[in-house]
């Protein structure tokens, strides 16, 4: 165990070591901006570090100055001065000035990253434990965004270590949005408070639940740029990623085109009727990407916390009691309201699978007409 | 000095009842500090958890769930269960010495809140084995998360209460010896530079502490009656939360670094032999702190989206706290600045100290600025700052004043050679931990999260092996502490040449009574 330890704490040394070298260029300062506000974010830090170097000069040179020189053990004599009214008011001043200085171009960056006024295009971000939802409104349209990372990289118990690129920093569903455009986000989430951070824009923002704040980027190049939740969420907060593409315009027109026919054919499937069959391997993905997270994969759950599903006496009683706890959460827990986050084939899916899946056996089917008829 | 045996009248029980029914500042002060060591020692295991975790990417030991309880409780015991109390336990021992009084004002009170101090660890360290496991959403213990909790959630909330009970009657015991009991002809501009911050420390708890309490006792009702203050779908907001709890957070950060400048302004003087320069600056620069502390607390929030003049305000308030502080360090640079200086441990500790907190403060600064503070706040940039000037802060003041002052408190030396193994080690640890979590918050890493994508893999194993450096290097304070408990050179009555407080007036080990009669101060 200890041995093992040694060798490890030794090897990641040795290891950190030669990526250092190995890295010429390494993360020692923050990303390269892709966007006006993240550059000026940029350059306010690097004149506050060279305003900081300056004065760690003058104060470390002092210290280890007086540290050298002004020992006993060189047989320095004690002066007795303890006061000088002058070098006071000096230091005081001084220090005031300069940070009047630093003031000044802060100020103008707040005003500049405040400013969300004349978008070209807004979009509405919802966060969710532990997954964004983004809703294109002016486009009818909107989509969940969730880790794609697969569950065999997170959990290398075993030491294994064959982790993507990406480890962590990718989703299904990106948000997609065009260069060079204004975009507004609104921000707001459903159940605890998440924060939309996307270092690169130079954006970070709470999205709290019941209210809505709003920000803005406007990104100088195509590309793909990654972020995390930055606000503590509960269990899965590091697992929520987001990740924005910013295409060019006729790209990203394309892409919208494809959404709004998706979006157009999903609402024409809306009333269909499907087989026991059918609906169970559909509602098994929708369980996979909504609720394992809680409930565990085979629906053990994880007991007091996240109840089990398997077994559970309310999935094999009457449906009823099961569609409202889905559809409307449960104040006061974690079990989100599903309502207004899945279409009502999912809802349907998704009963219709805990119902029939592992060792429940209700052995009835859920059609998206009843939830469609729950919704007034 | 005066007979000790005069009071043999007065016959305390032994054993275990003397330390319960103890009334005396000296015995309840050594109670606060090892009540704090174990503390310190339990937070710390808890912080090398979170570091094996994030030794590697991946999940190795720890669960999502269970590293949340770590970060949680880590923060939560080292603030109030071990940095806070060994403060009052400083207090406790120094003040009546310091200030010629025979001992604190309220002596039963005293013993009430120390002894409510084990009642609120129990809580919170059951609260690990209840189910769900003990809270996880952040030791700022935010709404709505906060309230999804289970049971450990009402048992943190309980053990916040007490401790800030405790806090507040320690406070008032305080205020009221250093008004009331200073020896005859120590006036307010006399007293001991560490007297003065604990003070202004202990008015600050005063106003502070109770503000918490409200706090957590609106989740406290949030949880169990439905009341909605934090919850907007029955007209509350979350946020509100965020700004009372901030309100009592910012001071409280100060709560536990003025009485570290008033160690490290005790100490430097000592071993520079020379006088503390510009005394009467440092008292208004720690009370200009004390009041600014109270109109900076929503930069802890600036990303919340308040309104624009709000973010304007705060950053402004809070780069002017950066001059007062600016003041403490300039004067503690000039007070070494030709002196005679020697280097024993409490030196030692005192400028690492000084040189250390610096960085900190110059990161404050850093996080002062709104649209720097946008892209850093919650990352492990914060962690490092809030690490360097708590550790390398308030922690190595504590370390300095126990090294300064255990010589009193004993009446033995401690092993200068252990001690300076100890500050070399643990200056060394910590920078190796500390230092590189600038450059992942940079980078984008989140602080709160047990896994992290592939870039931080480096700086994350190095600063893991600085933790394991750190954490077992404090086993040799422990070492230092009992072998000078148990013997070692005799103090005498001042061991320091440069020293000139009231305390070393007294024997070593100071008797069980002092200053029955008040010594008289020129
Ligand atoms: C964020 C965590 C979380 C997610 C995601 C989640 N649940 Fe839940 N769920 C809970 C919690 C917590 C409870 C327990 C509520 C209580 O205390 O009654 C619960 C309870 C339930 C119950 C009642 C179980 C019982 O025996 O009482 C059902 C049914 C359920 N969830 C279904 C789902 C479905 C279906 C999904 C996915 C669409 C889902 N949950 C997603 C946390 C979650
Ligand atoms: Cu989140």
């Amino acid at each position: 165990m200890m041995s093992n330890l040694i060798k490890k704490v030794g090897g990641g040394l040795a290891l950190a070591m030669y990526s250092m070298l190995a890295q010429a260029e390494y993360a020692l300062n923050l990303p390269q901006p892709a966007t006006e506000i993240a550059r000026q974010i940029f350059d306010l830090h690097t004149i506050t570090m060279w305003i900081i170097v300056g004065i760690a000069v003058v104060v470390y040179g002092a210290m280890f100055w007086s540290i050298l020189k002004h020992r006993k053990s060189v047989g320095h004599k004690a002066a007795n001065f303890h006061h000088n009214t002058m070098v006071e008011i000096v230091w005081t001043t001084i220090p005031l000035l300069i940070l009047i200085v630093m003031a000044y171009p802060a100020t103008k960056s707040v005003l500049a990253m405040r400013d969300t006024s004349n978008p070209d295009m807004t979009v509405k971000i919802t966060g969710y434990q532990w997954k964004w939802e983004y809703d294109y409104q002016q486009d009818g349209f909107k989509f969940m965004s969730v880790l794609s990372t697969p569950r065999e990289q997170l959990e290398n118990y075993n030491g294994k270590s064959d982790k993507g690129e990406n480890y962590l920093l990718e989703v299904d569903n990106p948000m997609v949005v065009p260069v060079g455009k204004k975009v507004r986000v609104l921000l707001t989430a459903s159940d605890v408070i998440h924060a939309w951070w996307v270092p690169e824009f130079g954006i970070k923002q709470d999205a709290i639940p019941g209210f809505i704040k709003d920000s803005w980027f406007k990104a100088d190049k195509a590309g793909i740029y990654r972020g995390q939740c930055a606000e503590l969420c509960g269990k899965d907060h590091g697992y929520m990623p987001i990740v924005v593409e910013v295409k060019e315009q006729a790209d990203y027109d394309k892409w919208l085109a494809e959404q709004k026919t998706k979006a157009a054919a999903a609402s024409k499937d809306a009333g269909k009727v499907y087989e026991l069959a059918e609906l169970k391997s559909m509602g098994e993905k929708v369980y996979a990407a909504n609720c394992a997270g809680c409930h565990q994969a085979k629906g053990e759950g994880m007991p007091p916390v996240f109840p089990a599903l398997d077994g559970s006496k309310m999935v094999n009683g009457p449906k009823q009691a099961q569609i409202d706890i889905v559809m409307n959460g449960k104040a006061g827990t974690a079990m989100p309201a599903f309502g207004n986050q899945m279409s009502d084939t999912d809802i349907a899916a998704v009963i219709t699978y805990t119902r029939n899946a592992w060792s429940n056996k209700a052995g009835d089917v859920t059609q998206s007409s009843e939830i469609k008829a729950l919704r007034k | 000095m005066e007979a000790v045996h005069e009071h043999g009248h007065d016959h305390h029980p032994s054993g275990l009842m003397r330390w319960v029914t103890t009334t005396n500042h000296k015995d309840i002060g050594t109670l606060y500090l090892w009540f704090s060591l174990i503390m310190f020692f339990f937070a710390g295991s808890l912080a090398l958890g979170i570091r094996a975790e994030l030794f590697q990417p991946g999940l190795q030991f720890l669960q999502p769930h269970t590293f949340n309880q770590l970060t949680t409780m880590h923060g939560l015991i080292m603030v109030f269960g071990a940095i806070m109390p060994a403060f009052v336990g400083f207090a406790n021992w120094q003040v009546p010495l310091m200030i010629g009084a025979p001992d604190m004002a309220l002596p039963r009170m005293n013993n009430w809140s120390f002894w409510l101090l084990p009642v609120a660890a129990i809580l919170l360290i059951v609260s690990f084995f209840v189910p769900g496991g003990a809270a996880a959403g952040g030791w700022t213990m935010y709404p709505p998360l906060f309230i999804q909790g289970g049971i450990s959630g009402d048992m943190t909330i309980l053990a916040v209460h007490i401790l800030g009970i405790s806090s507040i009657m320690g406070s008032i015991n305080i205020i009221t010896t250093i008004m009331n009991m200073r020896a005859p002809g120590m006036t307010y501009m006399k007293m001991p530079l560490f007297v003065w911050t604990w003070f202004i420390t202990a008015y600050l708890l005063v106003a502070v502490m109770p503000v918490l309490a409200g706090a957590v006792t609106m989740l406290l009702t949030d949880r169990h009656f439905d009341t909605h203050f934090f919850n907007a779908a029955g007209g509350g907001d979350p946020v509100m939360f965020q700004h009372i709890f901030w309100f009592f957070g910012h001071p409280e950060v100060y709560i536990m670094i003025l009485p570290a400048f008033g160690i490290v302004s005790t100490i430097i003087p000592t071993f520079a032999r020379k006088p503390l320069f510009g005394y009467a600056s440092m008292v208004y620069a720690t009370a200009s702190i004390a009041i600014l502390s109270f109109i900076v607390w929503a930069h802890h929030m600036y990303s919340v989206g308040m309104p624009t003049a709000a973010q304007l305000f705060f950053m402004y308030a809070t780069m002017l706290i950066a001059v007062p502080t600016g003041v403490k360090v300039f004067n503690w640079l000039a007070t070494m600045w030709q002196g005679a200086m020697t280097f024993e441990t409490p030196m030692l500790f005192a400028v690492g100290f000084v040189a250390l907190f610096t960085i900190g403060g110059f990161t404050g600064v850093v996080l002062a600025i709104v649209p720097v503070d946008i892209q850093l706040q919650d990352t492990y940039y914060v962690v490092a700052h809030f690490h360097y000037v708590l550790v390398s802060g308030s922690l190595f003041a504590l370390f300095a004043g126990a090294y300064y002052w255990l010589p009193k408190w004993t009446g033995h030396m401690y092993n200068e050679a252990m001690g300076k193994w100890h500050f070399w080690l643990s200056v060394i640890g910590f920078n190796i931990t500390f230092f590189p979590q600038h450059f992942l918050g940079l980078a984008g890493m989140p602080r709160r999260i047990p896994d992290y994508a592939l870039q931080f893999a480096d700086f994350n194993m190095i600063s893991s092996v600085g933790g394991f450096i750190f954490g077992t290097t404090q086993l040799l304070f422990l070492i230092v502490v009992i072998k000078c408990i148990r013997g070692g050179a005799s103090a005498g009555n001042k061991p320091w040449e440069g020293a000139d407080t009231l305390e070393w007036t007294i024997p070593s080990p100071a008797p069980y009574h002092t200053f029955a009669t008040p010594p008289v101060v020129k």
